[in-house]
């Protein structure tokens, strides 16, 4: 009997039995930008450094749902499937508009996925996103379906003054994971990485989340992400060079490019997937968005590592390598640049009205 | 509390979903199930492209109850590409983008409002934004 794993790294992935991978794809980015100096305006009297040029904000009629709903009609004209196909709509978020009622029935039924289809809410802080990902490869890859949609989303909460401030913003992607032989781009492999670690939650009926400070770097952003990255090239017997592109979740500026040299990228191979300095931190949409950039320029055969981190804490690492059927596939729905470049630029007044931080 | 009605909507208000008339196939908007044009009956359903253009509009400064919140806010008579003309706000309009009749626009499901307070349910449905791209 021929040896299925090779080594104990491959043992610890998570590969389907059937080959699945990304067959559409659809990015959403909320078109008004608060510049981080205005909040250094208001809170710091006009001094100090930011840790991003500009965040995403949504309109006041938008939310998780709406920006979903976009989200998911651009990943169907790029999977060029029929929305009835779809048997699961699971978005993860932290900012879903309901405690109790999910975001998944609004969303499946605005795009006419209803009523054969699972559909739900993944909860995990920032990778509730990718950790929906990696159940609807499960899903496809066991043969209970042929296509399912997983969202990162969030209309992320900062307190007013709070460093977290600066950067919560608005923003996610929506994938369809279906047969490899019909993918823009295969997911070869993934591996997620997970510990008890509080280094950011928000309890049930407050209203912004509470964080760990300085604890939020190296034994949650940092330790997650270089363990989840170092074992899925472990496994899959790849190094950083192998790799045209990296994505990691990008809460700032400064701490992607740190764990992208720790890890041995370089500034080239991060740089397309690096977000945050023009649209903030999109929580769960936050890695999926930087992935939905890539897909949009990257070249067939080219590889591409993606580790989402949330806290809590756990980091998703995927290896990706794109097809030849992204060429003809990719252009049929908006890219992730065009909605970045859909910019209005609003005062800190007009964000406080946009967030309604001044209701009740 | 209104969510029947909302409820019943909730095809044609989150997707634009209309009808075609079997008879003479001309697409209807809002569903009546009896063509208008013909006085055929039409019941098959056709969800529209959601390209259209303004018709004619007008901004609400002075907002009805459930979207004071909004106001000043842009309603538009818009005529979509497949013929019926329907009306709804516009939204993503930016500081840059003047709004003429014969603009280009395009359909994005938004919230509208919630019904009645903070504890009730929340009510989305069809917006126009100036085409994308």
């Amino acid at each position: 009997m021929e040896e299925r794993v090779h080594n104990e790294s491959e043992a610890l992935l998570l590969k389907p039995e059937r080959k699945v991978g990304i067959v559409g794809y659809g990015a959403y980015v909320p078109r008004y930008r608060l510049p981080a100096t205005e909040i250094n305006r208001i809170w710091k009297g006009d001094t100090g450094g930011t840790p991003i040029r500009e965040k995403a904000v949504p309109g006041l009629d938008e939310d998780v749902v709406t920006m979903s709903i976009e989200a998911a009609r651009n990943a169907l004209l790029r999977a060029q499937i029929d929305a009835e196909e779809l048997r699961a709509v699971w978005v993860g978020s932290e900012s879903h508009p309901y405690a109790v009622k999910p975001s998944g029935t609004l969303v499946a039924e605005a795009i006419g996925a209803v009523p054969s289809v699972s559909a739900g809410d993944w909860e995990f802080a920032c990778k509730a996103g990718t950790e929906a990902l990696v159940a609807a490869m499960g899903l496809v890859g066991s043969r209970m379906a042929e296509y399912a949609l997983a969202i990162g989303m969030d209309t992320a909460q900062g307190r007013p003054g709070d460093a977290l401030e600066y950067t919560a913003a608005a923003g996610g992607a929506a994938f369809i994971i279906g047969p490899a032989e019909e993918s823009l781009a295969v997911i070869d492999a993934v591996y997620s990485y997970v510990t008890d670690t509080p280094d950011f939650w928000r309890r049930e009926g407050q209203k912004y989340p509470s964080h760990g400070q300085r604890f939020t770097g190296t034994p949650a952003y940092f330790k997650h992400i270089t363990s989840a990255a170092s074992a899925l090239m472990e496994g899959t017997n790849t190094e950083p060079s192998d790799y045209r592109f990296a994505v990691f979740h990008q809460p700032n500026t400064k701490f992607p490019t740190n764990v992208s040299k720790m890890l041995g990228f370089s500034k080239e191979q991060i740089q397309t997937g690096l977000l945050s300095p023009v649209i903030g931190n999109t929580y769960a949409g936050a890695a999926l968005v930087g992935l939905s950039a890539v897909l949009d320029v990257a070249e067939p055969g080219n590889k591409i590592l993606v580790t989402s981190f949330g806290s809590g804490a756990g980091s998703d690492a995927f290896a990706i390598q794109v097809t030849d059927a992204i060429l003809e596939r990719r252009g049929n729905a908006p890219f992730t640049q065009d909605y970045i470049q859909r910019r209005t630029e609003i005062d800190y007044g007009m964000y406080v009205r946009m967030r309604r931080k001044l209701a009740k | 509390m209104e969510n029947p009605r909302h409820w019943r909507l909730k095809k044609q208000r989150y997707g634009l979903v209309g009808e075609e008339c079997p008879h003479c196939h001309e697409k209807l908007f809002p569903p009546r199930d009896v063509c208008p044009h013909c006085g055929g009956e039409a019941k098959e359903e056709f969800t529209f492209s959601g390209q259209g253009e303004v018709y004619s509009f007008t901004t609400m400064y002075s907002a009805p109850a459930g979207y004071e919140e909004y106001a000043p806010y842009t309603v538009a008579l818009v005529k979509l590409e497949e013929g019926p003309v329907l009306t709804a706000q516009l939204t993503d309009l930016g500081d840059d983008e003047e709004v003429e009749i014969g603009m280009p626009v395009e359909m994005v499901t938004r919230r509208l409002r919630s019904d009645g307070d903070d504890s009730g349910i929340l009510i989305y449905g069809y917006k126009f934004r100036p085409v994308m791209k």
